[in-house]
């Protein structure tokens, strides 16, 4: 049979083809890599992904605007909440619709929630990987708390779902700030610990210090951003570089390293998220308590509507609890109110026939959520890099090109460069510290 | 640099290569002659200009209504920290392009993918196979006559490594 791939047609007929995945312990996600050994030593690599690839941008071009945001949540499974955001941003960009202040604030803590738990989850899988199984369990367990204070907020803790075009789809949970200020607190506790795990663990700093290294000009030949980017020493990063959201009001480092060796990506991501801690409490102390929603009597919404027929809508009416937080009195603050940007409050869906037109105009097919003719590109500081969503609206209800800039598809194109000429076992950090998210690389 | 006095140094540089330019959104956007993606990339990538990264490349598929593939390249300028997109068009019927590996080192990868979803041809790519599917996988996915839900056939398994 024809060999397929490169490396089979190239290989030396003394040398040793192993496989590495696509479904192999170290290979979290399903990732190819495929060896040319001498021994252990690794004479050429080639990575072959597209095994998680689901058709992502095909999906979105047959989805409205408002029905594709589900297929964002699974793109970087880990902080779904970015690509909510980026996604959203993108659309907002093209219908120039405002987003309300407390809205933005929520974004940014959400942003911040899941930048945390994104590089916990890279460096808990990486340090396992090199046998830090400790570190693994505290990791996982500071995700817990954030991922708290998430579900609590969004109802779930990866299909979130939360960031919705115009702003958020719910107010924050009556007990955010105990949960944040729990959160917050063990995070710190297992940074320091992990960094006392870490640092200077000789085993640790062997598999890490010089090994994958890139240098600062291939790292921006192979379009690298994030936290990989910042560890060569590059300071790039979009929320210093193009300011969205408040984080223009924000004080915050950009942490660089100097060797861009494994040990610098983990040491980016260490200190990146002291950094997202102090946002996360100053953005918690700028967000405004929200008013408490006054008692009154509450109908029933079948009662309400009985009763729309002959009265208007002047009483409050008792929403399902799965809507709490989304109350028409806290709309306002949460979203664009501009008719087809966000979903129309559900108290008037409910009570009078304006209100229920108006969501049909929101829902129906050819209607709803329609930005001009045109194309735009933006990009938020994802967990990887600049995640960057690239849309072209015909004017239609549906995208007619929806492409999404993957920070992780540049980064693991680089895996075949880094790990030529070291050993098998040199892969496994390398491989570890990029963070590559099945879901994000192969959409 | 001003957007204005940016648009005519580049135009100064690229000549003829350069079609036209566009706001879009308030991003700038420069139509280039698909035959000279190469070239004119190149001139970009070097100073005053500077755009030495390149963010993303994708395609977008006219060839129903109008005929043509849009190939969409976004350069990015660390030391004057501004993005800029690049428009090519090419023939549906003949869709190729210039490649760009050996300018950039992502190049590889990203052309394999508009290759794989598109069918688009980078002249001079050193290794231009599927990333995304599979060897075997009949047709372009992302283009518009490829249908949402088409099943594939299955193909044999593999007598592999």
């Amino acid at each position: 049979m024809e060999p397929l791939t490169r490396i089979q047609r190239q290989a030396r007929p003394e040398s040793m083809l192993l496989n590495m995945g696509p479904s192999h312990p170290a290979m979290h996600g399903t990732v190819r890599v495929m060896l040319e050994l001498d021994a252990e030593k690794i004479l050429n690599a080639e990575v072959e992904v597209g095994y998680l690839h689901r058709g992502f941008e095909k999906t979105c071009e047959n989805k409205s605007y408002f029905n594709l945001l589900i297929y964002t949540d699974r793109l970087n499974y880990v902080s779904p909440l970015i690509n909510n955001l980026g996604y959203c941003m993108t659309v907002e960009k093209m219908l120039g619709a405002p987003v309300p202040e407390r809205a933005q604030l929520i974004r940014v803590l959400m942003s911040e929630l899941s930048r945390i738990s994104d590089h916990l989850t890279c460096l808990a899988a990486m340090a396992m990987e090199s046998g830090a199984f400790t570190v693994f369990l505290y990791m996982m367990k500071a995700r817990e708390y954030l991922w708290d204070t998430i579900e609590f907020t969004t109802g779930a803790r990866m299909t979130t779902s939360y960031i919705r075009v115009g702003g958020v789809r719910a107010d924050l949970h009556a007990d955010w700030r105990g949960s944040l200020a729990t959160a917050v607190r063990e995070t710190r506790k297992v940074l320091k610990d992990v960094s006392g795990l870490l640092d200077k663990n000789s085993i640790f700093v062997g598999r890490t210090r010089g090994v994958g290294v890139i240098s600062r000009e291939d790292a921006l030949s192979y379009g690298w951003t994030g936290p990989c980017l910042r560890s060569t020493g590059i300071p790039y990063d979009v929320r210093k570089a193009h300011p969205y959201l408040v984080y223009g009001r924000l004080s915050f480092e950009v942490p660089v390293g100097e060797a861009g060796d494994n040990y610098d990506r983990y040491s980016v991501r260490m200190r990146e998220m002291e950094q997202s801690l102090r946002i996360l409490e100053q953005v918690a102390a700028l967000i405004p308590d929200s008013a408490p929603l006054g008692p009154g009597p509450a109908l029933e919404p079948e009662q309400a509507l009985r009763r729309s027929r002959t009265a208007r809508a002047t009483v409050p009416i008792r929403l399902s609890p799965n809507l709490e937080g989304s109350e028409k009195a806290r709309l306002a603050g949460l979203a664009c109110q501009e008719p087809p940007v966000a979903v129309p409050a559900k108290e008037d869906t409910y009570a009078s026939m304006e209100g229920l037109i108006s969501h049909f105009l929101f829902f129906m097919a050819g209607k709803g959520i329609r930005p001009p003719k045109g194309e735009a590109y933006f990009s938020v500081e994802g967990g990887n890099g600049e995640l960057g969503f690239y849309i072209v609206s015909d004017g239609s209800d549906r995208p007619y090109r929806l492409h999404l800039r993957a920070p992780c598809f540049h980064i693991v194109a680089a895996l075949e460069q880094l790990i030529k000429g070291r050993l098998i076992a040199d892969v496994i950090p390398t491989f570890g510290s990029m963070n590559m998210i099945g879901g994000e690389l192969d959409r | 640099m001003g957007q204005e006095t940016l648009i005519e140094a580049i135009r100064t540089r690229l000549g003829p290569d350069l079609e036209g330019s566009a706001d879009s959104f308030g991003d700038l956007v420069l139509l280039l002659r698909a035959g000279s993606v190469r070239p004119a990339l190149a001139a970009l990538r070097e100073a005053p200009f500077d755009y030495a990264v390149l963010l993303d490349l994708t395609c977008v598929d006219f060839a129903a209504s109008e005929g043509r593939y849009e190939l969409v390249y976004h350069l990015y300028s660390l030391s004057r920290n501004v993005r800029l997109r690049l428009k090519a068009s090419v023939p549906a019927a003949d869709p190729s392009v210039a490649t760009l590996v050996g300018l950039w080192k992502n190049a590889e990868w990203l052309e394999r993918e508009v290759f794989d979803m598109f069918g688009v041809r980078f002249e001079g790519h050193p290794d231009l196979r599927r990333i995304l599917t599979y060897e075997g996988f009949e047709g372009h996915p992302l283009r518009k006559s490829y249908p949402w839900r088409l099943e594939q056939p299955r193909i044999p398994l593999k007598d592999d490594v």
